[in-house]
């Protein structure tokens, strides 16, 4: 459909007034937001870059992978060791001295970032080898196996990773300038990937793989690519976490991560980008949100102790609805668009005049 | 020329073609009849190798394809048009075109071609920002054809193309069949069901019987052929 020139114009205007906002609130803290919420932004830009790593596999290419977390951890590792200072290496590694080589290996922060997408794309690629030669759930329970089994190796490497006690004193680079910075780049990467030859033959594959083939689409190639870039862009957001957290430890990317991210990516619609940002910042922020469950509340005479992990109760029941009711996600496999938005409007009031 | 000698194929213990030999001379109709379980799209898939043969030669224009990957086949000039039509559902009719040039790097060709496939059959122009999952049986049919044609082949493959249309619908792309055959010079190889329908456009038929060809010879000597009546085309024709 072609978009209306109205869209066009409001969708500069939104973008313009989007990065003013951004600006204002890292330099002279527009709103007066406290560092909490500024920090949630900030978490739901990395988990949105996150989420559309996934959709490069899951919603593009039509395949079912859950391998995110153990791509997250490898960036995240990556970026953490090069970027943690040659003092600080010493006095965090308790139990056992870091490895030689390790100890002085530093890089500034661009850079480590890139290597952890580099080192995350690399075992996409070596797990890519048997884990892509299967489809469906099996596809899903390989991948997210492998995930755990990188969490595992992170957790008794001691020497190198500093075993279930993690890095601490990674130093903190993210900004809202560098989080939307690279989800804008990420974006930009999807939305010419899609309209490429590639990003077709990806749809291909998930339409009908037996067409695709026919139609002289490598498939196990393909899988691969998508396999790969996935893993890179899941490493960058890694890396990201890391940095923004400012300590990381196994126990973060755990496999429950994996259902996270797939929630945004669905909640969403999966194949879509602008979907996954949406999905990942309405999750990420209920999320937070949602912490006043866990505390007491007092209402009237009714006393509700707060449960500690109540939110996600609530919020796997919000989910639930959303799965059975809504399952295409919020915008399905389309992008936004404001030509959208006055569609639905239209649509309802046309409803409404019909009665 | 594409030729088929001495093929067989088993899925694990069941032996699915046993031998088979035939020969598809350029610029022809090609048909192969037969009924349910014979094999006939068994010898279409091992030709793209799509499944692995267990012995025998694909051999095209000389040379021994057998052991090529599908794309390589596909690059060759030889595409197949899958049972069922297998159309990108959630794709636009336009963006299933173009997965059909996948494989091709010429922008003004690619342009060309989808003005042709639309000329050749209108109802694609006018759906063309239509996802390919909403067109019906047999404009779906004739969209995977259009994308087969996209591909530029020498050699076209058709699998059950009349499976679950109306009469009417398979007359129409039988007809185009026969004109991309006649305007294009592009060798077709029928598959059907429908061999009463299959055999009055081909050249020349191959008829099959679990696993083997059982007959074989001109459209017209096997429409005439007391068997062929009796088994596929029923006591009425």
């Amino acid at each position: 459909m072609k978009k209306s020139k109205l869209n066009n114009i409001l969708s500069v205007i939104s973008l313009v007034v989007l990065v003013l906002v951004i600006v204002g609130i890292e330099q002279f803290n527009l709103f007066g937001l406290n560092s909490y919420v500024i920090g949630v932004i900030k978490l739901c830009c990395i988990y949105a870059i996150c989420a559309l790593s996934m959709n490069i596999v899951n919603g593009l290419t039509g395949m079912f992978s859950l391998g995110q977390p153990g791509f997250m951890a490898l960036g995240a590792y990556t970026t953490g060791l090069l970027t943690v200072s040659a003092q600080d290496k010493i006095e965090i590694y308790k139990i056992k001295p870091i490895v030689g080589w390790l100890a002085n290996l530093n890089a500034p922060f661009f850079i480590a970032l890139i290597a952890g997408g580099v080192v995350a794309g690399f075992a996409a690629f070596l797990i890519g080898f048997p884990v892509l030669r299967l489809k469906g759930d099996y596809l899903a329970i390989a991948s997210l196996g492998f995930s755990e089994i990188i969490r595992i190796f992170i957790q008794n490497g001691q020497s190198v990773t500093n075993g279930t006690t993690g890095l601490i004193r990674i130093p903190g680079h993210v900004n809202l300038y560098v989080a939307f910075g690279i989800l804008a780049l990420v974006v930009i990467f999807m939305v010419l990937l899609i309209n490429s030859s590639y990003g077709r033959a990806f749809k291909a594959i998930r339409e009908d793989e037996i067409a695709a083939e026919a139609m002289g689409v490598n498939l196990f190639k393909h899988k691969m690519y998508s396999f790969i870039m996935s893993g890179f862009i899941a490493g960058i957001g890694g890396g990201l976490l890391a940095s923004h957290l400012g300590a990381i430890s196994p126990d973060v990317f755990k496999f429950t991560l994996a259902y996270e991210i797939l929630l945004m990516v669905v909640l969403g619609g999966q194949g879509s980008i602008s979907g996954s940002i949406v999905g990942a910042f309405i999750v990420r922020a209920a999320l937070e949100w949602l912490r006043i469950v866990d505390n007491p509340i007092k209402l009237g005479p009714i006393n509700y102790p707060g449960i500690s992990g109540m939110r996600m109760v609530v919020f796997s029941v919000v989910l639930m609805f959303i799965i059975l009711f809504w399952s295409r996600g919020i915008f399905g496999s389309e992008e936004f668009s404001f030509d959208r938005i006055f569609r639905f409007f239209k649509n309802k009031k046309s409803a409404k005049e019909a009665e | 020329m594409l030729e088929i000698k001495n093929l067989y194929v088993n899925y694990g213990g069941i032996k699915a073609l046993k031998g088979i030999n035939m020969e598809i001379p350029d610029g022809k109709i090609i048909t192969l009849v037969g009924a349910n379980g014979a094999g006939k799209s068994t010898t279409l898939k091992s030709i793209m190798h799509l499944v692995n043969p267990a012995s025998g030669e694909v051999i095209y224009n000389g040379e021994n394809i057998t052991k090529l990957s599908t794309q390589a086949i596909t690059q060759k000039g030889i595409v197949l048009v899958p049972e069922g039509r297998h159309v990108f559902a959630e794709l636009t009719v336009r963006e299933n075109l173009k997965i059909g040039a996948y494989l091709r790097n010429d922008k003004e060709g690619i342009k060309k071609d989808i003005n042709m496939c639309q000329e050749l059959f209108p109802i694609l122009k006018e759906r063309k920002n239509q996802l390919a999952g909403t067109l019906s049986g047999g404009e779906q049919q004739m969209l995977a054809f259009a994308r087969a044609l996209m591909t530029r082949p020498k050699v076209l493959m058709m699998d059950e193309p009349s499976l679950g249309l109306a009469p009417l619908v398979i007359k129409d792309i039988f007809n185009k069949v026969q004109e991309i055959n006649k305007e294009q010079k592009i060798t077709i190889l029928l598959i059907e069901q429908n061999a009463n329908a299959a055999l009055k456009i081909a050249d020349y038929g191959y008829v099959m019987e679990v696993g083997t060809i059982g007959l074989e010879g001109t459209g017209t000597e096997l429409l005439a052929n007391q068997r062929v009546k009796d088994l596929y085309l029923g006591k009425s024709s």
